[in-house]
């Protein structure tokens, strides 16, 4: 298993780390029995993304693609923000290992959540609800089987 | 940076000794014929893989050559002594023991006979990480045909009473292997004393070739070969012998035995200046077992809030190598199931380190591990959304 030069590079200099103190919106997913947990949070200026900021507790994987999708992120509607696709977190950072494009969710999903506690919070209607692998009733982090627990479905 | 190579890692696997690569080098070049030809390149070549095998029973306390087969590696030995032995001593079906935090070399073939008809039991170690003679007693049966605990645990260093084991397995008619791969040449290791019927050794542990190891069985020990075809290793693992590779592996175990109490001292005082820097300068951390057996080089500490696999590459940027035993560095989901036995939760487990030290270790190289690693840790937690809401503080 190998990771690219890219995910190296974000791995060792992670971008926008660290939390807004005023943020208008914030998604935390995952679970550390899984090994993972992300939290990001966002300003919104015109319906767009003005500011980012993530932490993390992960592999290498799940920081790199955190801070790839907050750079991603940053400028973006809102509506393109939560259409991020795993697909493209992984394709930016030059691939990811097969067992390891399951913490690109982490990144997608985090920043979903962050829009829609954005909106929520706002008396708008949430946009990513549904969409969030991380809701997913079948999710549960406490099962005994963690393989299974961890095991994000696929799109 | 200064280019620092700092290998803290030997548990995983270590170079081939300048010296033991001597000793093969004749065998690739001059005494290259095929030990079971009658004419006299094939008898040098005989003389030389028999004195390997002479060396190997004397360094172990074996009672005879046709006691040792040379295999292809640790993971060889280990599938033939259980599969081997299971499937001749009771080819209808019977019951099997091994200890829950074996070697995957261990578990494999247990679940291939669990799958294949058997029944097998998979032994808890009690929490300081261990298998206490007592909780075998229970677990025994009268049709329990081979009970397997390994001598040192590869991941937390810690040593099973194999002699006590061995004892209570007998005593209800089952045969016992071990594996020794981890332990041969680390601490004293003798068959006899230990009274079993069967150890698998590696060569790559200790300073020999990969692809090189050993299996002992003990005379009369039921065994049904895996590799069949021209009879080698007294029929019992068919295929032309790796003659280098195993005067390889008798000269690297050789060099063990000579070094071993002064070398043994040595690691072992390095060994706890690793556990005791780490956990006096690093908040919340600790060791992962605290049974006082162990080998002398492993370390194996629990860093809590940090995810394993982030600190080895961290560690790697400045070039030092050690393991973690969290689900991301296997490609896994699910970390360690050794941590997990012995009862570590998933969420700390993700956040273990090994550091094994060995022949070339200096302590200017536990100094330097010591000194970039608490930054390392200072920085993930830093960057972790839970660490501060959970532990406060991370550098004492």
């Amino acid at each position: 298993m190998l990771y690219s030069d890219k995910v190296m590079d974000h791995f060792n200099n992670p971008r926008n780390v660290g939390v807004l103190d005023d943020a208008d919106g914030i998604g935390e997913v995952g679970n550390p029995v899984c090994g993972d947990v992300m939290r990001i949070s966002i300003k919104v200026a015109d319906d767009k993304i003005d500011d980012i900021r993530f932490q993390t507790l992960g592999c290498g994987a799940a920081i790199a693609t955190s801070s790839i999708v907050t750079e991603m992120a940053r400028g973006m509607s809102l509506e393109e923000a939560v259409s991020i696709t795993k697909k493209q977190v992984a394709d930016e950072l030059g691939g990811l290992p097969p067992a390891k494009m399951h913490c690109s969710v982490l990144a997608t999903d985090g920043l979903k959540k962050a829009v829609d506690d954005y909106l929520v919070s706002h008396g708008r209607d949430p946009i990513a609800a549904g969409t969030i692998a991380h809701d997913d009733p079948d999710f549960d982090p406490h099962a005994e089987e963690h393989d299974d627990a961890c095991d994000i479905p696929e799109e | 940076m200064e280019d620092r190579d700092v290998y803290l890692d030997y548990a995983a696997t270590t170079p081939v000794d300048e010296r033991v690569v001597e000793a093969m080098l004749p065998y690739y070049s001059e005494v290259w014929g095929n030990p079971n030809s009658l004419y006299r390149r094939g008898r040098e070549a005989y003389t030389a893989l028999e004195s390997a095998r002479e060396r190997v029973v004397s360094a172990i306390g074996a009672s005879h050559p046709n006691e040792i087969i040379f295999t292809a590696g640790g993971t060889e030995s280990d599938n033939a002594a259980l599969i081997g032995i299971v499937t001749r001593a009771k080819p209808a079906g019977g019951h099997v023991i091994v200890s829950a935090f074996e070697h995957h070399a261990v578990l494999e073939p247990a679940h291939f006979l669990e799958k294949s008809g058997y029944e097998v039991t998979y032994l808890a170690p009690r929490p300081e990480g261990y298998i206490e003679p007592d909780d075998l007693r229970v677990v025994l049966r009268d049709d329990t045909v081979l009970v397997s605990v390994m001598h040192g645990n590869n991941e937390i260093g810690t040593l099973q009473p194999i002699r006590a084991l061995a004892e209570v397995a007998h005593d209800r008619g089952a045969l016992f292997h071990t594996d020794a791969s981890q332990t041969l040449g680390k601490v004293p290791f003798d068959v006899a004393e230990l009274g079993v019927d069967a150890a698998s050794f590696s060569g790559h542990k200790i300073y020999g070739p990969k692809g090189v190891g050993a299996l002992y069985l003990k005379r009369g020990t039921p065994f049904a070969p895996m590799v069949r075809g021209g009879g080698q290793e007294f029929k019992k693992r068919s295929g032309t012998q790796n003659v280098a590779g195993a005067a390889g592996f008798a000269t690297a175990l050789d060099l063990m035995l000579a070094e071993l109490p002064a070398e043994s001292e040595r690691l072992a005082e390095l060994r706890n200046r690793v556990v005791e820097g780490i956990t006096s300068i690093i908040e919340n951390t600790v060791e992962s077992a605290t049974h006082p057996a162990r080998l002398p080089n492993i370390a194996h500490l629990i860093i809590k809030g940090v995810e394993g696999e982030a600190m080895l590459l961290q560690l790697d940027a400045k070039g030092i190598a050690i393991s973690t035993g969290s689900a991301c560095s296997s490609g896994s989901l699910e970390p360690s199931h050794v941590l997990l036995s012995i009862g570590c939760p998933a969420e700390l487990a993700h956040g273990s380190v090994r550091v094994s030290l060995g022949r070339y270790t200096s302590a200017d190289d536990v100094e330097y591990f010591l000194e970039v690693f608490p930054p390392i840790v200072e920085r993930l937690r830093a960057m972790s959304p839970l660490y501060e809401k959970m532990f406060g503080s991370t550098i004492k």
